[in-house]
């Protein structure tokens, strides 16, 4: 019979021993009650509804996608499938799917052709081209197109445009991951694999809750620990989330103390000599810094700033310091809080205090939060340049120019590209006027909504929307350009430990939509964009083309594609980059003989002062690190900047659910996943709810100083003080839109407008708030 | 410690003077900062990251009042704050939700001020470091120690919000 996936997410269990192959488990679901026997044929692919690179096959019926299977081959899943990816596929057939181009009309979007859509779009960039120059041109992108799009985005956008205001919203989900990557090895690039899993004997989670995140590699770990030697858990979470309740320690701090936490823990580490000098002083620098910056960090001092019990860091502590193959994974409890880079670089202090890098086991990934971010940031769309080249390093930007044929100076590399916050802010001033946002709702995901709502509806800006559905932010737009999604175009993209997979088309899209590729070259074209001899800029319309292109880009450098191809990908696993001649069937883990990629000529990054985020500038950088090892960065803790009152007396942090993805614009059209999660709710402590008499169901009003959010009560096991609300949900389906009528529903109503200055990664997770019941769970009471 | 006291009663008033130049200095720095975060209420970054390293030079003037006092000084541990600020008259920039362009003209020269009172407190420690060490005075040494470095990542910060904002301020619009 059966699993039901709603009921049990994570499906059966296969247990396997410390260093065993972890077995094959394959998940599959069609619709209709069709079998195997019945379907056409299956196009191979892999999941976008999360960042764990999922490999699956998509079944195809008269033309039709009727479901999904695993990919038993792949080295990521061994075929199993989440909930999201067994029932997410659905909303691709979704009847409201945006099939023609939009213009606005008299204040009203009005379907037109793409020709007519397309010459406003290129029309309005030339005029502000002339008029007022590429700074005041702004590209928006996402973490779930592909590969080739990126790449083709950027290329147009910095090398053809020259704008730098270029950014996706990974900024929102994974930029401290890079960030913090940055500091402490000079490079993005996850160290870890996910076979670490199979090897570890401590795994450490960092505000990631695997479990509703990354579903399959959950289960993975679930699979370990119901073998023999299973590993320990350590989990940091102010929640008590399914990973909290399979942890052998759970420390659940206040939030917005994280950084007082991680120092506490590697300042134990060097009180017990739980550190490898040799490795220390063979592969690092910095330590003298970071042994003076932890002299004021106690056990002590962390039990009262954190709040958490001063034994459970101790042992905490010495689970990390005496573990022989330690792995740790950090997520957005670290990223999306205050001093989120200063943090995340703390757990990264611990792999290489300990030298636990590159061996089975010792895997250190600082993960993804969407399916294709690790690409945004591959291919320069999201405020990096192409092939993880430094923009502060001259040689660089000449190189890239070199790959592209222009001149250098067409590179615009004054400053590092505009993240997007920022960038909202020069739309707000006016020195931005055209915004162009691809597979991305700005208009539910950034943090104070009323705020958002207002910038993205100025006359004076031009807006186009590039998606799949009418989201709330393409309600705003000036132009919509109906695209093609998953299972309906080919391309590549890349997971959290850094496996490529190929997504083919199965079926066609809908009306006349079409690929994001396709649109990006249409636009170039119609800019007449070229190179510095004449040539068009973007020399490739398909997406294979634009692949063999991005493996040029990708030549030498960190990210280096050079040994994949579509056929490589076609039938058997994905493949881990680096791959190349020398190593053509990929990387499993980097670092592997101490080497790093932080030599001052070759690094993606010289690093920033985490709390001011001022670049370190190039000199400083060469006087540090000349020969180029890992850098252990310390950090002083700061206070949050929004600190509970007596007005607002809760921290409000907002989050996500196993059975939705970012603003639900595809998930809350899976009948399934829609039904298990159907309405925004609020989660406060068992300890709160008595202490005011809130009971199970009551209708609350949670309010900030910028607005006010109406969701049932659950009591869960949130830390005392503290409230949780799931951002996915905004207003697409509800009568007003775009937009709250009366009551709000989006958990942004109420975040504030903060950013951590390193990773330029707004703060959801510390926000002042207050709540009262409105309405009773039982009627009157 | 014999030879300490000999230098700081033969030296004193001059070292004494160079300690509270730059109290005042920094009590200047503080306020400068958290002025400038008032008036970028619209400019998130700067808003916040302004009223951080604030803090900084507010922890080196209570740090020179305690060391003035070796020197003979009487010098007021509390720093400038924002009390004392909400009574200036405030320069608009802030106002009408930020949707004009041209006050971020105004953030620029603020910018600018601010990275050259903070580059004059750095040299102001420099000179402190010097003397401490002629000195041997290894508790002003160890203050400077622990000072300096946090005025050289103000000059730090300022220089590279001007490099981020200078051109878009500049160009456009």
């Amino acid at each position: 019979m059966a699993v039901d996936r709603i009921a049990e997410p994570w499906g059966s269990r296969t247990p396997y021993d410390a260093g065993e192959t972890w077995p094959v488990r394959v998940d599959s679901y069609l619709a209709d009650g069709l079998d195997p026997a019945d379907v056409d044929h299956w196009a191979q692919a892999a999941s976008i509804l999360h960042s764990n690179g999922d490999a699956m096959d998509i079944a195809v019926k008269d033309g039709r996608m009727v479901g999904v299977r695993g990919r038993a081959e792949d080295r990521v899943n061994h075929g199993r499938l989440g909930p999201k990816d067994l029932y997410g596929w659905q909303a691709n057939g979704s009847e409201d799917r945006l099939t023609r181009p939009l213009v606005r009309r008299n204040g009203r979007l009005v379907e037109t052709d793409w020709d007519t859509a397309m010459d406003a779009v290129a029309g309005r960039t030339r005029d502000l081209l002339e008029e007022r120059g590429p700074s005041s041109i702004g590209f928006y992108t996402t973490g779930q197109l592909f590969l080739e799009e990126y790449y083709t985005l950027g290329l147009v956008a910095h090398g053809g445009i020259g704008t730098n205001h270029v950014d996706g919203n990974t900024r929102l989900c994974t930029a401290t991951a890079a960030a913090a990557l940055k500091e402490s090895f000079a490079c993005d690039g996850q160290p870890g694999s996910y076979t670490d899993i199979d090897h570890a004997d401590v795994i450490c989670l960092y505000g990631h809750n695997m479990a509703e995140t990354q579903t399959v590699l959950w289960t993975r770990v679930l699979d370990r620990l119901a073998g023999a030697e299973p590993p320990a858990i350590v989990c940091v979470d102010p929640r008590r989330t399914p990973v909290a309740e399979h942890a052998t320690v759970h420390l659940a701090p206040r939030p917005g103390t994280n950084v007082v936490l991680m120092n506490a823990l590697l300042r134990e580490l060097l009180d017990n000599g739980w550190v490898d000098h040799e490795y220390v002083d063979a592969h690092a620098v910095g330590f003298d810094e970071l042994e003076k910056m932890l002299q004021d960090y106690t056990v002590h001092r962390a039990a009262e700033v954190c709040d958490v019990p001063p034994a459970d860091v101790e042992e905490a502590a010495r689970l990390i310091g005496t573990s022989q193959r330690l792995m740790s994974t950090v997520l957005q409890g670290f990223y999306q809080s205050h001093q989120a880079t200063a943090a995340a670089v703390q757990v990264n202090n611990i792999h290489i205090l300990r030298g636990m890098l590159g061996r089975p086991g010792c895997g250190l990934l600082q993960m993804n939060g969407q399916p294709t971010a690790q690409n945004t940031r591959e291919c320069g769309a999201d405020g990096d340049l192409p092939g993880f080249r430094n923009w502060s390093n001259d040689a660089h930007v000449e190189d890239l120019a070199r790959v592209w044929n222009i001149d250098p100076a067409e590179i615009p590399h004054y400053s590092e590209p505009t993240p997007v916050m920022q960038m909202m802010r020069y739309v707000e001033d006016g020195s931005i006027r055209f915004l162009y946002v691809s597979g991305t709702n700005p208009a539910v995901s950034l943090p104070e909504l009323r705020r958002i709502r207002s910038i993205l509806s100025q006359e004076r800006l031009f807006l186009v929307v590039q998606d799949i559905f009418l989201t709330e932010t393409a309600q705003l737009a000036d132009v919509v350009l109906p695209a093609a999604t998953w299972g309906e175009k080919t391309g590549t993209f890349t997971n959290a430990d850094r496996t490529v997979h190929l997504s083919e088309k199965a079926v066609d899209p809908p009306g006349e939509a079409r690929p994001d590729l396709d649109i990006f070259i249409d636009y170039a074209r119609r800019l007449g964009l070229r190179d510095k001899d004449g040539a068009p800029l973007v020399k490739w319309s398909t997406a294979e083309e634009a692949f063999e292109a991005w493996k040029e880009c990708s030549r030498g450098r960190p990210c280096d594609y050079t040994g994949i191809t579509y056929d490589r990908l076609r039938g058997g696993s994905g493949i881990q980059w680096p791959c190349t001649d020398q190593s053509p069937d990929g990387t499993e883990r980097l670092y592997a003989d101490g080497c790093f990629w932080s030599h001052p000529d070759y690094c993606e990054s010289y690093g920033r002062d985490l709390v001011t985020g001022a670049p370190v500038e190039p000199t400083e950088y060469k006087a540090l690190n000349p020969q180029g090892k890992a850098v252990l960065k310390a950090a002083e803790y700061l206070p949050p900047r929004e600190l509970p009152s007596a007005d607002h007396p809760f921290q409000l942090i907002t989050g996500r659910t196993i059975y939705h993805f970012h603003t639900r614009t595809k998930t809350g059209r899976a009948p399934e996943l829609q039904a298990a999660a159907p309405e925004v709710w609020v989660e406060a402590s068992a300890s709160d709810a008595e202490q005011l008499g809130w009971k199970q169901g009551d209708l609350l009003e949670v309010t900030t100083p910028r607005g006010a959010v109406t969701a049932r009560l659950r009591i869960t096991g949130v830390r005392r003080g503290v409230l949780f609300l799931p951002f996915h949900y905004g207003y697409w389906d509800t009568d007003a839109g775009h937009e709250p009528d009366g009551r709000g529903r989006a958990a942004n109503e109420l975040t504030l407008t903060d950013w951590d200055p390193a990773s330029k990664q707004p703060v959801f997770k510390t926000a002042a708030a207050n709540a009262m019941v409105v309405k009773p769970a039982g009627g009157i009471r | 410690m014999k030879l300490v006291q000999t230098l700081r009663s033969l030296h004193g008033n001059k070292v004494g003077a160079a300690i509270e130049e730059l109290h005042r200095s920094e009590n200047d720095l503080a306020g400068a900062l958290l002025n400038l975060s008032d008036q970028q209420k619209v400019d998130h970054e700067i808003f916040h990251v302004a009223r951080d390293i604030a803090r900084w030079s507010q922890l080196h003037v209570r740090r020179l009042s305690e060391v003035g006092r070796d020197y003979g000084l009487e010098l007021d541990p509390e720093p400038q704050d924002e009390a004392g600020l909400f009574a200036r008259v405030k320069q608009k920039g802030a106002g009408l939700g930020g949707r004009f362009h041209e006050p971020t003209l105004l953030l620029l020269a603020d910018l600018r001020h601010i990275h050259r009172m903070a580059a004059g407190v750095s040299l102001d420690w420099e000179v402190l470091a010097q003397t401490a060490q002629a000195m041997k005075d290894t508790e002003l040494l160890s203050v400077t120690q622990e000072c300096h470095p946090q005025t050289l990542r103000q000059m730090r910060w300022t220089n590279s919000k001007v490099k981020e904002t200078a051109a878009q301020i500049m160009v456009t619009g």
